[in-house]
């Protein structure tokens, strides 16, 4: 497993490729299952500009290592990357990169869905939204992403 | 005991910084850290905790040497 607090701009794909050709076999794996998380330019009905993510460094990453282990110990996987976003960010960049990678696709689907999940809910970050008109605010609670009507 | 605490996101602002240490006498729980980092500032609702890096509760004892930290639901991905 891995895990990576980036500080700066990542780019999901590179990280991607990057980690199946340092860590994984090929003909070893049959399913890589992958999810990016970027920042969107609105939310609850507001323009917004700009977003700071803040972290708790080392408990961020125990988390994330936990939440790992506990996926391992449900599912046969062969490997997972879990990469976040801190610091200043802007519409389009991406936050958060999940990858699977099991022999086959149930595994690395499932794997990857409840480790976004865990994440969102137990991984200590915090968004702090700057709109357009310059305000500031916290974002106070994730979207429920088992739902097929979440709001815009 | 010496007890590191710290606040994040709008729990820091709320309190007004992000980390201060504690010398206080055994035993402690979350709660009266809380109480005595605070000068029992009332808790907020949703406040999270944590101890040593893992969620812990209110009732949570805390000993010599720990990291206590308080914080708003998480908010990431």
């Amino acid at each position: 497993m891995a895990v990576s607090i980036s500080h700066g701009a990542f780019d999901p794909w590179q990280q991607l490729q990057l980690h199946q050709q340092q860590h994984l076999t090929e003909g070893q794996f049959g399913a890589t299952a992958t999810f990016v998380g970027t920042m969107r330019d609105f939310n609850e009905g507001d323009d917004v500009r700009s977003m700071t993510l803040e972290h708790y460094p080392g408990m961020t990453e125990h988390q994330l290592e936990e939440i790992i282990r506990e996926a391992e110990d449900r599912w046969s996987l062969q490997d997972v990357l879990i990469v976040h976003r801190v610091g200043e960010i802007n519409p389009g960049d991406p936050i958060v990169l999940v990858a699977c990678w099991s022999a086959h696709r149930a595994a690395a689907f499932d794997a990857c869905r409840h480790l976004m999940e865990a994440l969102k809910s137990r991984a200590p970050f915090w968004k702090k939204e700057t709109l357009t008109d310059m305000s500031h605010r916290w974002v106070e609670k994730n979207t429920d992403g088992y739902s097929a009507t979440t709001p815009p | 005991m010496s007890v590191s605490v710290k606040f994040f996101a709008s729990m820091r602002e709320t309190i007004g910084q992000s980390e201060l240490h504690l010398e206080i006498e055994a035993p402690q729980t979350v709660a009266s850290v809380w109480q005595q980092a605070t000068n029992d500032h009332p808790l907020p609702d949703n406040t999270v905790f944590a101890v040593n890096h893992s969620q812990a509760t209110l009732n949570s004892t805390v000993a010599d040497g720990d990291e206590v930290a308080f914080f708003p639901p998480v908010t990431g991905g």
